[in-house]
C-alpha cells in the first residue's frame, strides 16, 4: 500500500517533469481559460443583463471555472494514450510497482495541474473585476470542490484514453463530449431561454450543478435564470456531489478493468 | 538448471482467427544465451510478452526463474529486465530523467536511483547527451537507452526483443558490444532476432519459430551443418541452366535450387566448392554470368527447415 503510494507520486513526478521540459504546453493550458475570461468578460459581457451586482463577471467566472476543470479531462486521456501507444506501458507493466500507479498517478499530476490554472485564472478574473463576497473559507471551498470535481472528471478521461488510445482521436472525442456540456448549462448564460426541453438537460447536467454550487459558495444569490423549484438548482452542491461520485463509481472501476485487460 | 521454461503456449487473437502461438515449448539454461529466430509475425514478441508476464497464454505453462508467470508475475518482475521491440522510455523527459524516475520505481530511493543512472548512461556512452530529451535521440541510442532502463536493478533474466532491428550497421555493432558485456556478466538472455547472423554472434543456442512453433532448435553450428553452412551461386544463360545444376548437383550434396538463372545450393567447405565448380563449368563450357558463396541467411534456414521462404511464411501468417 505504502509502495502503491510513493509509485503513484512517481508518476505525479513524472508528468510535473514532462511540463518543466516542455513548458509551451503549460503555458497554452493556462492561456486558453485566461483567453475566455477576457473573450467573456469584454465581448458578452455588455450584452447579457443580469441585474447581478458587480456585473456578469461574477456570474461568469464560476462557470468559466468550472469549464476548465472539465476540459482538462482531454489532456489526461490524450497523455495516457500516448503512453499506452508508445510501448511505454510495456515497461511500466514489467516493473514490480503497483498496477494502479500509473493511472493513479496520472489523476493526481492533473489535479496539480489544475490547482495551477485555477490560481493563473482566479488573478485574471480579479483583474477584470471578479470580486466574490462570501467568506475567505467559503471561496476557499468552492476551490476545493472544484478540484473534486476535476478529480472525478480526470477518470472519465483515464477511460477514454484507455478505450481509444489514439491521442488525437481521444482529443477530439473529449471535446465533442465537454464542449457541448459546458455550453449546454448555466455557466455562460442563463438557462430560461432555451427550449423546454433543452432546459431540462441544462438543469440537471452536472456543469450547471457545479456552476450553481459554486456560484452559492462565492456569495451569489442570482441562479442566472434557473427554473425555480428544479432539484438541482435548489440543492446544488448535493447534485453535484452525487454526480461526483457517481462517476467515480461507474469510472474507477471500469478503468481499472479495461487497464488489467489492456495488453490481451 | 533451466531459467526459463515455456511449455505449450497457445495464444490466440480475434477470437481464435489468429494463431500467433501454436503449441510453442522452450527453455534456457542458466547463464547462457537463447535466441529466438523468426520472420515478420513468427510470433517472437507474443512470447517474449508473455514470458515477461504482460500477456496471458490462452493455455500453457511458463515459469521464469523457477517462478511460474502466470501465477506469480509480481515477483517474476521483480527478477527479469525487458527491453521491448520499440523503445519505450518516456520521449519528453531527458535520458537521465527517465532512468533516474525508474530507479526510483525499482524503490532504489533517491540517491541510489541518480548514481545508478549515471553509471549507466556512462556504461552505454549517453553520458553526453544525458540532459536531452529522447526525442532529439538517434535510434541506435534511443535502443542503449532503453536497454540501459532494463538493466537498473542486475535482472537474473533479460529479454531484449529484436535489439538491433532499424539500426545501421555500426550500431548494431556497438550493441551486440553492449550485449556480448552483458553476457560476460552472467545473465540469462533470451534474445529475438530476424537475422541468422545476429543470432550466431550471440547465442548459444537458436530456437528458429515460424507460424508460433518451433521448428528446429540447436546451436548456430549444428543449424548451419542443417542448412549447409554456406551456399553456392551460379548465374548462367537459359541454355545452360540444365547442364549448370547437374554441376551443382554434383558438388553439393543436397538438394540443388533453381531461381530463374540462379542455380543454388549448399556446400561444406566453400573455396573448395568454388573451385571445382570453375574448372567443372570450364570443362563443359559454360560461362557463368556470376558465381559466388553465399553464407545463409533467415531465408536459407527457411527454405531448408520449411521448403518456403521466410517472407511467404509471413504473407500466409
Ligand atoms: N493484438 C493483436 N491482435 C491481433 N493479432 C495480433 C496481435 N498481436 C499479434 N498478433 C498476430 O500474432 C502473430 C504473431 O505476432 P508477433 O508480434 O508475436 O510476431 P513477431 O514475431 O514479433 O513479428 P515481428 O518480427 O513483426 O515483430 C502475427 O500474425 C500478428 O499479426
Ligand atoms: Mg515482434
Amino acid at each position: 500500500m505504502k509502495n502503491a503510494i510513493t509509485d503513484s507520486l512517481i508518476i505525479t513526478k513524472r508528468q510535473l517533469l514532462q511540463l518543466a521540459r516542455v513548458p509551451e504546453v503549460l503555458i497554452f493550458s493556462t492561456i486558453q481559460p485566461v483567453m475566455f475570461v477576457l473573450l467573456f468578460r469584454f465581448v458578452f459581457g455588455g450584452s447579457i443583463s443580469t441585474g447581478q451586482p458587480g456585473g456578469y463577471v461574477q456570474l461568469l467566472m464560476p462557470g468559466i471555472f468550472v469549464q476548465t476543470v472539465a476540459f482538462t479531462l482531454a489532456a489526461t486521456a490524450s497523455g495516457l494514450a500516448e503512453d499506452m501507444k508508445k510501448g511505454l506501458i510495456d515497461r511500466f507493466r514489467s516493473l514490480p510497482i503497483a498496477r494502479s500507479a500509473l493511472v493513479v498517478g496520472r489523476t493526481l499530476g492533473d489535479s496539480l495541474l489544475n490547482i495551477l490554472v485555477l490560481i493563473v485564472m482566479a488573478g485574471a478574473g480579479y483583474a477584470v473585476g471578479w470580486r466574490p463576497t462570501a467568506s475567505v473559507l467559503s471561496v476557499f471551498s468552492a476551490f476545493v470542490f472544484l478540484l473534486m470535481f476535476g478529480y472525478a472528471l480526470s477518470w472519465t478521461g483515464i477511460y477514454a484514453g484507455l478505450a481509444v488510445r489514439d491521442a488525437r482521436t481521444v482529443q477530439n472525442v473529449s471535446f465533442l463530449i465537454t464542449f457541448p456540456m459546458t455550453f449546454l448549462s448555466n455557466a455562460f448564460a442563463p438557462t430560461t431561454g432555451m427550449p423546454k426541453a433543452l432546459q431540462y438537460v441544462a438543469e440537471w447536467n452536472p456543469v450547471s450543478t457545479m456552476v450553481a454550487a459554486c456560484r452559492q459558495l462565492f456569495g451569489l444569490e442570482n441562479q442566472f435564470g434557473a427554473t425555480a423549484n428544479s432539484f438541482p438548482s435548489q440543492h446544488p452542491l448535493t447534485t453535484s456531489i452525487f454526480y461526483m461520485i457517481l462517476i467515480m463509481v461507474i469510472f474507477i472501476p471500469l478503468s481499472v478493468r479495461k487497464y488489467k485487460n489492456s495488453s490481451n | 538448471m533451466k531459467s526459463v521454461i515455456a511449455e505449450h503456449l497457445v495464444k490466440t487473437y480475434r477470437k481464435g482467427e489468429v494463431k500467433a502461438l501454436d503449441d510453442l515449448s522452450l527453455d534456457v539454461e542458466e547463464g547462457t544465451v537463447l535466441s529466438v529466430l523468426g520472420p515478420n509475425g513468427a510470433g517472437k514478441t507474443t512470447t517474449v510478452r508473455i514470458l515477461a508476464t504482460l500477456l496471458k497464454p490462452d493455455s500453457g505453462n511458463a515459469s521464469v526463474a523457477g517462478i511460474d508467470v502466470i501465477k506469480n508475475p509480481d515477483k517474476v518482475r521483480e527478477l527479469i529486465g525487458l527491453s521491448g521491440q520499440y523503445a519505450a522510455v518516456d520521449e519528453t523527459l531527458t535520458g537521465w530523467d527517465n532512468l533516474v524516475m525508474f530507479g526510483r520505481l525499482y524503490h532504489l530511493g533517491k540517491t541510489a536511483s541518480i548514481k545508478r543512472a549515471e553509471d549507466l548512461l556512462e556504461r552505454f556512452s549517453l553520458t553526453e547527451s544525458a540532459r536531452r530529451p529522447i526525442k532529439t535521440y538517434s535510434g541506435g541510442m534511443r535502443r542503449r537507452l532503453d536497454l540501459a532502463a532494463s538493466l537498473i536493478v542486475q535482472p537474473r533474466v533479460l529479454f531484449l526483443d529484436e535489439p538491433t532491428t532499424g539500426l545501421d550497421p555500426r550500431g548494431r555493432q556497438e550493441m551486440w558490444e553492449v550485449i556480448q558485456e552483458l553476457v560476460k556478466g552472467g545473465v540469462t538472455l533470451l534474445l529475438t532476432t530476424q537475422y541468422l547472423e545476429e543470432a550466431d554472434q550471440l547465442a548459444d543456442e537458436i530456437a528458429v519459430i515460424d507460424h508460433g512453433k518451433v521448428i528446429a532448435r540447436g546451436t548456430s553450428d549444428a543449424l548451419k551443418k542443417q542448412v549447409g553452412g554456406e551456399r553456392l551461386e551460379i548465374t548462367v544463360e537459359n541454355a545452360d541452366i540444365a547442364k549448370a545444376s547437374e554441376i551443382v548437383g554434383r558438388i553439393s550434396a543436397s538438394a540443388v535450387h533453381v531461381d530463374i538463372r540462379t542455380i543454388s545450393a549448399p556446400v561444406l567447405t566453400g573455396s573448395v566448392a568454388l573451385m571445382d565448380a570453375l574448372r567443372a563449368l570450364d570443362e563443359a563450357k559454360i560461362h557463368p554470368l556470376d558465381i559466388g558463396l553465399k553464407r545463409p541467411s533467415l531465408d536459407d534456414v527457411f527454405l531448408s527447415l520449411t521448403g518456403h521462404k521466410a517472407e511467404e511464411a509471413e504473407a500466409k501468417a
